[in-house]
């Protein structure tokens, strides 16, 4: 992977968003938030990666990502979320839900509003209350839903006080990520390998459908659903394991695919290209999985150029009857015909990589070596 | 009454460590530590010695680029204290790049003589900066050759060897004045015929040295015969090209220290100088030039040590000498995959680059945030890396599960068992605190910890015992695999089973189930009450279904539970209510067993059909 850049920052990454573009712009993406964690003060920083005036050969705009703004955030960031062009809503590893608002005309972030108490053990009314740290947070404006290691599920609009609906002991261990299935259903993975549908149309606190893995119970980490066809997801395991998921069919998952050495801590579909996927993990790699089907027919995956680690591709359940022209490539399970191909995108290992966004051509993460690497030229 | 001191106070070490800037160097050597450390299995002869000169190189580019950026903000800096700060932060870095440079060339690139010299020629280039402003600044005049420093930058370029650049100069001098061209011309001469040794030259030392000796001769003829004698600065440029001490040394504020006054001496002096000499020369150097007036620095001792090669004590001098250990693990780590350093036992056993690694990695688990890069230096710590590592490791605050997972993953890659199984025992007490069942169980299945899967078991059973039903139903339903764990757990898993088959009317199976877990002896004896309740029904249904061996091996189990009960002496009216009910039950089950058994004898005994 060429033209990656890399810049160390002084703090660790927990998570990096590219600002979504506005709908219908034929712009890149330009600006990006990340959170650091673990310090004694952490920041929600925003930076830029537009032009600064450096031509290249081929001239276009190079150069390293500067800083915009940032501003104090209590606590480690656990997750980040874009909720719209200008705000910005953070997970807390105190419990906080925090929107913050950058105004881009004095390039400052502030405050916008706050719910403190989202995530706890004990109620803030007893006497050893105790805050839990909120670990995934999903935002569809203007709703936004928080999940955390109480596991709690809390819907939130924006600029309501107090939270629309809230879940209690949704899970008896923690949530740790959540994503929109369709606009009223949510779905949360938990750390006892479980995949749990909710509906807020219902009244009830019970999910409408718990979806595991046979085997073991590897807690899972991450979730994205495929931007197209909302009844495929993928989740990402403790083990570094990639399972895509039919929430349509049954309660196992498609296929199994073996991929990083240790936890897998995010994992995105490509917003408009869905046959790509980027899954980035502890073992200090980040991986770019290409299942397009206009690749010409390769006979086996080793020789493939780039970095390609061993894959292994278990089918669990017959996915034969459905109709080839709608099948999405990830739920096609012929492991014969060996589609995906992996490419490793990182220079070199480093120490954790905590999270990757992806945005047209550009995809940008950050790790616990204090680096955060952009790269502007995905698909060359 | 002893007054007692009001104040608390907060100590920490390693103040430099929390620096903004100087953790993008912490960051940036960690890679290349790695890196080397892994590249160095690898290498023999040659391409070993250039791979480690890179390493060195690439430490010293870190070492510029972090001492680039906090000029930055000494610059910007808004208040003059900081801005101070800064500064002497920039000149800290400045030394240590300058003898880790010195070493480089001393002892990884290992130059012979001749390219001796020209190393240390760029060395000097390198430190001494002011040679470029002062260039742009005569050259951007007007009337270069009239500048005030114009003399000043020609003695410079020419004390540092630039004699091309010093060429040039003197052109601009000799279309200037065409009195003086004639000398100009012919200084100019001597400079261009210097012999130096070139890189792409094959000429040999010894021709070298006949050259240059023979050069020597002719710039001694011309001071003889006054050649430049109408011009002062040409002549004492003359001088210096001949290497007179007197002269070189009256342009120490040029020099402006000693070691650049050593190197341009041996550059006219000795251009050949072998290594195993320099320490002669940089004594000298540094007692001329200092001339009694002031005592060496720390630096200079160490530039001094460096000079004869006397690495132990250049370590020790710069670990005196500076308030971090970055700077000597990692020169020390460098030099010591150079097959340099003796292993020179230390009290505990383990040699100086350990030490020193030891020390530095202590150092970083100090902080909050860096003490990831820590268990990576621990890692290359031979004797006292594992231990240390486990002592560290376990003594990290975790407030997140996403940090303990980290915490644990680094512990399961090097097998540390120990300290997994007591951070996971932690957390599991956490969860359980704090109710949670779910994650309390996920703790103790990544530990393979049987005893605290057995506890959590017992709570929920305790729970059911109270409340007469389940909570997190999701998590006992879906155990999966895990069952195993734990016997406690597995018959938890069964008894939800025995309830599915209850509910789905498979009573037979059921009732085996239910009799398997009696008779296994893996229900906890308190639950035995419960279970045979359970029974209950399934004994009072129509048809029948426990068999006649089956009431047997129930009422076996009923007989033993009674059997134990201890007789209890006096009680208030509570207890005695309780015994009541617990008297009722047995009743209850006594009689429905026994119909059970008549029922069952009798379907047994009849023949099908009749």
């Amino acid at each position: 992977m060429e033209e990656i850049y890399a810049k160390f920052v002084s703090q660790k990454i927990s998570k990096t968003r590219w600002r979504p573009l506005p709908p219908g712009s034929l712009q890149t993406a330009e600006t990006f938030a990340t959170g650091s964690w673990d310090n004694e003060e952490n920041y929600v920083s925003l930076w830029s990666i537009g032009d600064f005036g450096n031509l290249d050969s081929d001239g276009g705009f190079e150069g390293d990502h500067q800083l915009l703004c940032d501003i104090r955030h209590h606590g480690d960031v656990m997750d980040l979320q874009f909720f719209d062009q200008e705000r910005i809503v953070t997970a807390s590893s105190t419990g906080c839900v925090t929107v913050f608002l950058h105004h881009p005309n004095n390039q400052t972030l502030s405050v916008n509003q706050q719910w403190t108490t989202a995530h706890y053990h004990a109620g803030p009314g007893s006497p050893s209350y105790s805050s839990a740290p909120c670990t995934g947070v999903v935002c569809n404006n203007p709703e936004i839903v928080t999940v955390g290691e109480d596991g709690r599920i809390n819907l939130f609009r924006a600029d309501h006080k107090e939270a629309v609906r809230t879940i209690d002991n949704a899970d008896s261990s923690t949530l740790h990520a959540v994503t929109f299935l369709r606009t009223p259903e949510i779905l949360t993975v938990n750390s006892i390998g479980q995949l749990k549908i909710w509906d807020f149309r219902q009244q009830g606190n019970e999910p409408s459908q718990i979806l595991s893995l046979t085997g073991d119970r590897v807690p899972l980490h991450c979730v994205d659903r495929h931007p197209n066809q909302q009844h495929v997801v993928a989740t990402g395991g403790q083990d570094g394991m990639l399972s895509i998921w039919d929430v349509r069919q049954g309660t196992m998952p498609v296929s199994l695919l073996k991929a990083h050495e240790a936890e897998m801590w995010e994992v995105h579909f490509h917003p408009s290209n869905p046959d790509h996927l980027f899954t980035c993990s502890e073992d200090g790699s980040l991986w770019h999985w290409d299942a397009s089907t206009d690749v010409p027919e390769k006979s086996s995956l080793f020789h493939q150029g780039g970095r390609s680690s061993t894959f292994l591709s278990h089918s669990i359940s017959n996915q034969a009857n459905v109709h080839q022209s709608v099948i999405s490539s990830w739920l096609s399970t012929d492991p014969a015909k060996d589609r995906i191909e992996i490419t490793s995108l990182l220079p070199s290992r480093s120490l954790s990589v905590n999270s990757l966004d992806v945005l047209g051509p550009c995809l940008v993460c950050g790790t616990d070596a204090e680096a955060i690497y952009v790269t502007r030229h995905l698909f060359s | 009454m002893v007054p007692s001191c009001p104040f608390i106070y907060i100590i920490r070490k390693d103040v430099d460590v929390y620096s903004q800037i100087l953790r993008k160097l912490f960051n940036e050597s960690h890679g290349i530590f790695l890196g080397l450390q892994r590249i160095d299995e690898e290498l023999t002869g040659k391409s070993r010695k250039s791979q480690l000169v890179r390493v060195s190189k690439n430490y010293r580019s870190v070492i510029r680029a972090c001492m680039e950026e906090m000029h930055q903000v000494a610059i910007a800096a808004k208040d003059p204290a900081s801005g101070r700060q800064f500064s002497s932060q920039v000149s800290i870095l400045s030394a240590m790049e300058l003898i880790w440079n010195l070493c480089e060339i001393l002892f990884i690139e290992v130059a012979p003589a001749g390219h001796l010299l020209l190393h240390l020629l760029d060395w000097v280039r390198l430190h001494v900066c002011e040679v470029d402003s002062l260039s742009a600044d005569v050259l951007g005049s007007e009337n270069p050759s009239n500048h005030g420093s114009f003399w000043n930058l020609v003695t410079i370029l020419v004390l540092q060897g630039r004699l091309d650049e010093a060429r040039q100069m003197l052109s601009k001098e000799a279309d200037a004045s065409p009195a003086s061209a004639g000398i100009c011309r012919i200084m100019g001469d001597l400079m261009r015929t210097m012999p130096i040794l070139s890189p792409g030259n094959t000429q040999t030392l010894t021709e070298l040295e006949l050259k240059w000796q023979h050069w020597h001769e002719e710039c001694e003829r011309y001071l003889q015969d006054s050649t430049f004698a109408t011009n002062p600065h040409l002549e004492s440029l003359l001088k210096i090209m001949l290497g007179d001490e007197a002269a070189l040394l009256e342009q120490k504020e040029l020099l402006s220290n000693w070691y650049h006054f050593l190197v341009t001496r041996l550059l006219y002096s000795n251009p050949t100088v072998k290594p195993i000499d320099l320490h002669y020369y940089a004594q000298s150097s540094l007692d001329l030039f200092l001339g009694g007036e002031s005592s060496p620095e720390p630096l200079d001792n160490i530039l001094l040590a460096a000079f004869e090669f006397d690495i132990h004590q250049v370590i020790k001098e710069c670990s005196i000498a500076l308030s971090n250990w970055w700077f000597v693990a990692h020169l020390t780590d460098l030099l010591d995959h150079c097959k340099l350093l003796q292993s020179h036992n230390l009290y505990f056993g383990s040699n100086m680059r350990e030490f020193l690694l030891l020390e530095y990695a202590s150092g970083l688990f100090a902080h909050p945030s860096l003490w990831q890069l820590g268990v990576d230096y621990f890692d290359y710590c031979p004797k006292l890396g594992r231990v240390s590592l486990e002592l560290h490791i376990e003594r990290i605050p975790l407030n997140t599960e996403q940090k303990a997972l980290k915490v644990l993953r680094i512990c399961e890659q090097r097998q540390m068992t120990e300290q997994v199984r007591s951070i996971c025992k932690i957390l599991a007490m956490k969860a359980v605190r704090n109710n949670r069942l779910g994650s309390a169980l996920s703790w103790s299945i990544r530990a393979k910890d049987a005893a605290f899967a057995t506890l959590v078991s017992d709570r929920f059973l305790r729970d059911y015992c109270e409340r007469g039903c389940f909570s997190d139903l999701d998590l006992i339903d879906n155990l999966g695999p895990a069952m195993m764990l734990s016997d406690r757990l597995t018959f938890l898993g069964k008894y939800r089973e025995f309830h599915h088959m209850y509910g789905e009317k498979r009573f037979a199976d059921a009732a085996s189930l239910l009799l398997s877990l009696m008779t296994s002896r893996i229900a906890p004896r308190s639950f035995w009450m419960t279970l045979l309740t359970d029974a209950l029904p399934l004994l009072e249904q129509k048809q029948v279904i426990f068999s006649a061996e089956q009431t047997y091996e129930l009422m076996q189990c009923l007989e033993d539970l009674t059997s134990r009960r201890p007789v209890r002496g006096e009680s208030d009216i509570q207890q005695l209510q309780d015994e009541d009910i617990e008297t009722t039950k047995v009743e209850m089950l006594r009689l429905a067993l026994a119909r059970n058994l008549a029922r069952a004898i009798i379907r047994e005994g009849s023949l099908e059909g009749s």
